[in-house]
């Protein structure tokens, strides 16, 4: 099952934060990851990789999507 | 392009932007910047707003090409990247708030965060009973974030919109660079004091440009780099600022700047008490609107008006302090300045109880 979180707008450290909240929730499985900035972008995926998830970016409405996977 | 992203996402990336930092503050030092003080952004900030006579302390006045610089190299850098985005109304009058009080706390201190690891690489013991007052408040910052603070998301707007602060950097090299006399009274530019110490203009642009160009790249955040440490065991932007620390610190070595000691340092007071608390409130109003004030000056580069508001409060803020005697001097806290960081606090605290997401 695909989860989906929408962070865009939000000022940092929020994304991290918000995306680590779902990913404690998730015994695994993907996790989708809309933000709107290259900062939360390149902070949520570096946090994601340390944890284990891998991770792949794509061009989104205003942004992109990170899908991060277990 | 896409490998030079890599490397200024990397840890390598980072650390060379703090040691670049470093190295180039100090050098701006030797090149006629006050001592320790080759890059500070509240004190820079609080300079222009003295040139503009919007306070009139005579030793503190001057158009800091600096600040204009760090936000233009982050224009700059947004743009090469496609990374420009106009984007505002994440509780603008709120971030206006913050930034007054970020800057009386830091006003009190004498220093940003900044100036605060830049005091330490010259060897200014005050710096760290700062920077223990810094910890402090970003640690309470992230104690408000973690129980749910938000000060709501923004939203896209009209490209112009993101340029606006760039353009009032611009009219400030304009007058920098003109230096009217009006028969009012401004522009002042000190003629004794720190106001009247500066490297060259195009040298401050230049490195400034530099620096805000790799910041803007890195995201670089002094506040950041602690608060992540904190809130979620991150050391990627600690090492940013330890790379400042000792960039600046061999570069101080080799130019003969690092004096150690606590009393007698270069705009500094050895005050305990209020080194701690102003940098305390400092840390608690960068850690609640989300960055450093050079940090602010890089988003508001890259299109974020929220972060540009900020900047605006810390402007007033820095006119209200020393338009109040709230501003220290080497003597020690002014008349209001201790008064002024309580109800920064209150402030602050008020703001981080009363602005949370309900679960």
């Amino acid at each position: 099952m695909t989860e989906k979180i929408d962070v865009r707008g939000l000022s940092c450290p929020q994304p991290v934060m918000e995306s680590q909240r779902k990913m404690s929730q998730m015994t695994g499985g993907v996790l989708e990851v809309y933000v709107d900035s290259g900062t939360a972008r390149d902070n949520v995926s570096r946090m994601a990789k340390k944890k284990g998830w891998s991770v792949k970016v794509d061009d989104a409405p205003d942004g992109f999507v990170l899908t991060l996977s277990k | 392009m896409s490998s030079l992203s890599a490397f200024f996402a990397s840890r390598a990336g980072i650390i060379f932007a703090g040691v670049f930092i470093g190295v180039v503050a100090a050098f701006l030092q030797y090149m006629g910047n006050p001592p320790n003080m080759g890059i500070c952004v509240a004190c820079m900030e609080r300079d222009i707003v003295g040139a503009l006579g919007l306070h009139r302390a005579d030793v503190v006045q001057y158009i800091r090409p600096e600040i204009i610089g760090l936000v233009f190299g982050s224009l700059l850098a947004a743009v090469t990247f496609r990374e420009f985005r106009a984007r505002s109304g994440s509780a603008p009058l709120v971030r206006f708030g913050l930034g007054f009080f970020a800057m009386i706390g830091a006003l009190v201190f004498l220093g940003c965060p900044w100036r605060a690891l830049l005091r330490l690489a010259g060897g200014d013991g005050n710096a760290i009973v700062g920077l223990i007052g810094l910890a402090t408040g970003i640690g309470i910052g992230a104690m408000f974030l973690r129980s749910g603070y938000s000060l709501g998301a923004s939203k896209k707007t009209y490209t112009t919109a993101g340029l606006i602060l760039p353009l009032f950097m611009l009219a400030l090299l304009i007058l920098l660079l003109i230096e009217p006399k009006l028969p009012t009274g401004p522009v002042f530019f000190s003629a004794k004091g720190p106001g009247s110490q500066h490297a060259a203009i195009w040298i401050s642009l230049c490195a400034a440009i530099a620096i805000g160009f790799i910041a803007q790249r890195t995201r670089f955040c002094t506040m950041g780099a602690i608060r992540d440490m904190i809130l979620i065991k991150d050391f990627h932007l600690f090492s940013g600022i330890a790379g400042l620390v000792g960039g600046a610190f061999v570069t101080n070595l080799v130019l003969s700047q690092f004096n150690p000691g606590f009393i007698g340092q270069p705009i500094a007071h050895t005050d305990i008490v209020w080194n701690f608390a102003g940098m305390l409130l400092s840390g608690l109003a960068f850690a609640l609107a989300g960055g450093c004030p050079g940090r602010q000056l890089f988003l508001a580069g890259e299109g974020d008006g929220d972060a540009a508001i900020f900047v605006l409060g810390m402007l007033a803020g820095a006119a209200v302090s020393h338009n109040f005697a709230a501003a220290s001097s080497a003597a020690g806290p002014g008349l209001w300045g201790p008064g002024a960081v309580i109800v920064g606090i209150i402030f602050c605290s008020f703001i981080g109880f009363t602005m949370r997401e309900k679960a």
